[in-house]
């Protein structure tokens, strides 16, 4: 403490003092908002129980937003049609069911485990159809083209998303997330179904064999080395300028401080 | 004063105004300049004639003697500053044997050997050691300064910019000698021819400038699109129906058939592909001159299809969001509404996305029904 107490009132002091407070801020919340891996969804046949028991959930927890019979209110969308993979999708990355209504529902851990998000995902299906979930052998990434799927990827994909998946903002407060946790399943059935503000990439379009050439291609960049050392996110050169511009040269205009810092005389006054 | 000398035939030296200034050869160094003010003693600026001229010796008697305790924290901060310095020496070294330690490149390196991890390797071990060095280096000097040296501020004054009278007087005097001498003016014919002899030099940079490559002509107008050329899928190169596109809010590249790899023409003639729900896509019929350049008519079941290069300076927009019918252009955030003909709402962009006139051939392919009826991506001085 009394090395402390020596320096505690030295200019520079104020600063050190500052940075310590905003790394420790950095910290906790980089604890606090780290989600676990979600859950993996299979697809049990539907059955006429699972498809009640679905119903139970849905009426217990999504119906004050989508309403009583998925038709929609003004809250939620109407999620006739929507399809088990929308439902899969939302559920298995905790987007849904949301905690507020905002510009856009954040990842966070699944409220329902596997079997649930299923059960409400038959519900949904016998509503009215839509996209089904993908199964393992749809988005199994084993022999597909890697180099095809960096096309499609940075033509239709890298504009919101990052060239290599690291997420980036959208307008008013929306932003596209990274991929980095998605699971192969919910890339699939992100594509299949556009949730929020992401275009739907139809299987018309975007046949299955390039959508798993687009997950080959996502889940291969997690792996790349960073041969430059620290990657900061991947995020691109705004974050490498970010860094540069308030890390380097806050750290030289420190340093520049203490070479200009005048040391104090230990002699007494009046001696020379 | 050794760097004075006196010209053979200066008999014009006497112009010179001052009585004992003797004037020098051009392009010889100046003898060295009085830093201390016209009133410092003589000592005082031979002492420091030669050495830039800091003058130190004015300030001997102000810098006091080190007590013992400062002596002793000399001591202290030399075995620092030496340790920061010998560790400059071994980073460096450090860096030469990185350098020639680890191979980069296929060539170089053993077989199965790999060249990314290897220049990572190669890139540390060079960056580390040299910022080390210089780090060293860096702060070794500035514990030095800040240490060992007196902390006694020294003023050096600047020296006049202007030349001394006599140093003006004899350079004119030199000039006027070598133009007689020349006899330049004495003989005009030399002096014309010379300049006549210059004078296809000069202007042989113009007929290069002039042939550096051909004129843009009226390609900036035309991109490779044209009636009954179908619409494929950018990097699968599969031919689209409006059924294969008809989940509403989906968005797709598109590139021109038989351009498909072409990525010049494609620099101008890549285009996006939207399809709307029923009722949320109103273009309204848009004339520039007599040209029109968006109407309902150019879409097929609701689906559209714009340029994909901005309008401001031709970066690509794919930046959909399928909610509020928006396109973006990630570079300076140009903002397009899609459903009005991607006409601009925001950002710095002065014109909407040019629309592709688009219908289907009797196959059902979705197809281009001609070119761009605009020139597409950023403005051009004679776009008009």
């Amino acid at each position: 403490m009394s090395w402390i107490n020596a320096r505690r009132r030295r200019p520079v002091a104020g600063y050190a003092a500052l940075l310590l407070g905003l790394v420790v801020v950095g910290l906790l919340y980089g604890a606090f908002t780290r989600s676990s891996s979600s859950a993996q969804a299979s697809s049990p046949p539907a059955s006429q129980s699972d498809i009640n028991t679905g119903k139970d959930l849905f009426d217990a927890t999504c119906s004050s937003c989508h309403g009583l019979d998925a038709q929609g209110t003004s809250q939620g969308p109407s999620l006739i049609g929507a399809g088990a993979a929308a439902v899969n999708f939302q559920v298995s990355t905790g987007r849904m069911p949301a905690k507020e209504v905002g510009a856009e529902n954040e990842r966070k851990p699944p409220v329902f485990n596997a079997q649930q998000i299923a059960q409400l995902g038959d519900y949904v299906a016998s509503l009215g159809g839509g996209p089904a979930v993908p199964d393992a052998q749809q988005v199994s990434t084993s022999g597909a083209n890697t180099g095809l799927g960096e096309q499609l990827f940075s033509t239709n994909c890298a504009q919101c998303h990052g060239f290599a998946g690291a997420g980036g903002a959208l307008t008013y407060g929306k932003d596209a997330p990274p991929l980095t946790e998605a699971s192969p399943t919910q890339i699939y059935e992100a594509m299949l179904t556009g949730p929020e503000a992401m275009p739907v990439f139809g299987d018309g379009s975007i046949n299955p064999s390039a959508k798993r050439d687009i997950i080959a291609y996502i889940v291969a960049t997690r792996k790349e080395p960073n041969p430059g050392g620290f990657s900061l996110g991947r995020t691109g050169p705004v974050t490498e300028g970010l860094v540069v511009f308030l890390g380097g040269m806050g750290f030289l205009v420190l340093i520049a401080m203490w070479i200009t810092y005048k040391r104090r005389d230990p002699r007494p006054q009046g001696t020379e | 004063m050794s760097d004075i000398e006196e010209t053979d035939g200066s008999e014009g030296a006497d112009v010179a105004s001052g009585p004992v200034a003797p004037h020098r050869v051009i392009g010889t160094p100046a003898p060295a300049p009085r830093l201390l003010g016209s009133n410092a003693p003589t000592t005082a600026a031979a002492s420091s004639e030669g050495a830039g001229g800091v003058a130190v010796a004015e300030h001997d008697e102000e810098i006091p003697q080190p007590t013992e305790e400062e002596i002793q924290r000399g001591n202290r901060a030399e075995k620092i500053i030496v340790a920061c310095f010998v560790l400059a020496f071994l980073a460096g070294c450090g860096f030469i044997a990185a350098y020639i330690g680890l191979p980069v490149g296929l060539d170089r390196l053993a077989p199965g050997g790999n060249a990314v991890d290897a220049a990572l390797r190669s890139n540390l071990a060079l960056g580390t050691s040299l910022a080390v060095a210089l780090l060293a280096l860096a702060v070794g000097s500035l514990l030095w300064v800040r240490l060992l040296m007196p902390d006694v501020e020294i003023v050096e004054e600047r020296h006049e910019l202007q030349s001394a009278p006599a140093d003006r007087a004899a350079f004119a005097e030199t000039f006027k000698q070598g133009a007689g001498y020349s006899q330049i003016v004495k003989r005009p014919m030399v002096r014309r021819s010379l300049l006549l002899g210059t004078l296809p030099l000069v202007a042989a940079p113009l007929v290069l400038l002039r042939d550096m490559g051909p004129l843009p002509g009226t390609s900036l107008r035309h991109t490779v699109w044209s009636a009954g050329r179908r619409l494929l899928v950018y990097g699968t190169n599969q031919p689209l129906t409006a059924a294969d596109f008809s989940a509403p809010g989906s968005m797709i590249t598109i590139v021109p058939e038989g351009y498909e790899d072409d990525p010049d023409a494609l620099t101008k003639a890549a285009v996006i592909l939207i399809k709307f729900r029923p009722g949320e896509l109103a273009i309204p019929v848009r004339t520039q001159g007599s040209t029109l350049v968006g109407t309902m008519n150019w879409t097929v079941d609701n689906i559209v299809a714009y340029s994909k290069i901005c309008t401001h300076i031709g970066c690509p927009v794919a930046l959909y969001e399928q909610t509020t019918h928006h396109i973006l252009c990630p570079c300076h955030q140009s903002t397009f509404d899609a459903s009005t003909g991607a006409t601009v709402v925001f950002g710095p962009a002065a014109r909407p996305l040019p629309q592709l006139p688009m219908t289907v051939n009797t196959d059902g392919y979705l197809v281009a029904k001609s070119d761009f009826t605009q020139p597409v991506g950023p403005s051009f001085w004679e776009r008009g």
